[in-house]
């Protein structure tokens, strides 16, 4: 039994979310590994990948899903299982890859039990199906967030590139814009410290900024800030945005809805501040302050400079 | 051009859903249903495409039991212009229903097919992929704008960094994300029309599909349940903690 996991990088580091699909692939056997416009040496290293297939076709470089999928389709013959985590990429391309093969995806698996057998959250994580699959092959995605990632080193995988990919028309890249951060990336931050509707508007989303910085944590958003316009979209927390468990998260003037604790309820260590007490968010948090967050945010801010400084 | 809109019946996403005693699936006897939130963001995006001049006319498709039925008129109501109803009580997976979607498609020849990203229910976000798979479409998935010019869809989508921008040549699948639009109210004049537009059943045997699920749920359980912590009565008191206790910072 061997599994192929679509890895994604930016060309310094293989991505948090693909290396917790390895260590989920890992439980079922070997695992060989399929980058795109590099990472080749990058995939070699990390443990538990054996082979690692690498595709430089310029076609491929914007992982668009019509040819991405088509060469997943072409290299699919040799695997049991095709995993990739439940990103943007992945969502995008692998229920692509199972229609082609006539296969019904598992999406945003959680657990895995065994070969035939997962368990995915439905309804915004308010329950857990566990499903057993009878296709002959399997299309997954991985909850990053469920699966710890394997180290970004320690491997030495051998790297086969391929010589031809099939075509896969009809789209074409035009343009990205993507939120420069020199912060974490969500999903992937020890901290996160989220603001909501209560932030008022997007300026206020700067008194996160130092706290964030004093905690290495990546800022994030409910989805009440994100209609409102204050943050781009990426910074979505929720069902339909961004999944997170970091260590530590501190949700501020979030009242916490079921759609936003979807996305952060499996955290750590979960810190509210909020003005009404009746907030829904209290119901989940380990510690929260009732407040008005434009005083206890700055104090927070003091607090942890003066233990940093002490 | 003829823009078909799926559409599914799902249970209200203001309701909490309850794990059923018995670890089979989750309480919709007596639950409120509605339609999926995302494919009303759909229904919405193809009603303008048609206030524009752009859209010629507009096919609802809801799959499932008969009350899917409502699911339709609802489309109806926000402007769909006739509605195709595949009624079976059997459940239906996405792989099933993108081949009935499938084989509606290659008979109304449509040249966008606009749903949701994701149903709220089974949060699978698959169907849209799947169904431009099958038909061999390119797909422009989490869309928060489109552009029609011509034989091409410009679609601006929402991924992890940012914001990308595809070109797809028509026909094409586009799923919706939340910042597409608002979808709007329909008005009661608006209702009392879309009784009187037409609904076509059919069949999953008529449309030569066999939707016989491929995943067997083995069991759905509650997830394991946070208990609400302490409130703390300062900054001071909440870093002390965090620190001394919960050891995190």
């Amino acid at each position: 039994m061997t599994s192929l996991v679509l890895l994604e990088h930016d060309a310094a580091a293989i991505k948090q979310p693909s290396r917790s699909a390895v260590a989920a692939a890992a439980q079922l056997g070997e695992v060989h590994a399929l980058v795109v416009a590099g990472g080749a040496e990058l995939a070699a290293r990390l443990p538990g990948v054996s082979k690692v297939l690498v595709a430089d076709q310029p076609e491929l470089a914007h992982l668009l899903p019509e040819p991405l999928a088509a060469l997943l389709v072409a290299l699919a013959g040799d695997y049991t299982h095709l995993f990739a985590a439940t990103t943007a990429v992945g969502k995008n391309v692998m229920p692509r890859v199972a229609a082609l093969l006539d296969v019904q995806p598992i999406s945003d698996i959680a657990a895995v039990i065994d070969a035939d057998t997962f368990v995915r959250p439905i309804y915004a994580g308010n329950a857990l199906a566990t499903v057993k699959s009878s296709d002959a092959k399997k299309v997954l995605t991985v909850r990053a967030a469920s699966f710890d990632p394997v180290p970004a080193e320690g491997g030495s995988a051998a790297i086969a590139p391929l010589t031809a990919v099939p075509a896969g028309g009809g789209s074409r890249f035009v343009s990205a814009e993507l939120s420069k951060s020199e912060r974490p990336e969500l999903t992937a931050a020890r901290v996160v410290i989220s603001g909501g509707r209560g932030m008022q508007n997007g300026d206020n989303f700067k008194l996160l900024e130092p706290i964030a910085d004093a905690l290495g944590a990546a800022v994030g958003a409910s989805r009440a800030a994100v209609d409102s316009g204050f943050v781009p979209n990426d910074y979505q927390v929720g069902q339909t945005g961004k999944i997170v468990a970091p260590e530590l998260y501190i949700a501020v003037g979030i009242s916490g809805a079921i759609q936003h604790l979807a996305g952060m309820k499996d955290s750590k260590v979960i810190v509210a501040i909020n003005k009404d007490e009746e907030a829904p968010i209290f119901q989940i948090a380990d510690y929260g302050i009732v407040g008005d967050l434009f005083k206890l945010v700055p104090e927070l801010d003091a607090e942890l400079a003066k233990r940093q400084g002490s | 051009m003829k823009i078909l809109v799926p559409v599914k019946r799902v249970v209200d996403y203001n309701v909490k859903v309850r794990v059923k005693t018995d670890g089979t699936g989750v309480e919709t006897a007596g639950v409120k249903m509605s339609m999926n939130p995302f494919d009303e963001i759909a229904v919405e995006e193809a009603v303008r495409l048609k206030e524009k001049g752009i859209a010629t006319e507009i096919v609802a498709v809801s799959l499932g039991v008969a009350q899917c039925a409502e699911t339709i008129r609802t489309a109806l109501a926000m402007g769909a212009d006739r509605g195709i109803l595949v009624e079976t009580d059997a459940e239906l997976q996405p792989l099933a229903v993108a081949k009935l979607l499938a084989a509606i498609a290659k008979t109304e020849q449509p040249g966008l097919i606009i749903l949701g990203k994701q149903a709220i229910d089974d949060d699978m976000s698959a169907t849209g992929q799947m169904l431009a798979a099958l038909l061999g479409w390119p797909q422009g998935t989490f869309a928060s704008k489109v552009a029609i010019e011509g034989e091409t869809i410009t679609v601006t989508r929402e991924v992890d960094g940012g914001l990308e921008t595809v070109a797809l040549a028509l026909p094409a699948v586009v799923t919706t994300d939340l910042r597409l639009n608002e979808p709007r109210y329909a008005s009661l004049p608006n209702i009392m029309k879309a009784r009187k537009k037409p609904i076509v059943t059919m069949s999953p045997a008529e449309l030569g599909v066999d939707p016989a699920p491929r995943l067997t749920v083995v069991s759905v359980a509650e997830p394991p349940k946070r208990k609400a912590g302490a409130k703390v009565a300062s900054v001071a008191e909440l870093v002390a903690k965090l620190r001394n206790e919960a050891k995190v910072i």
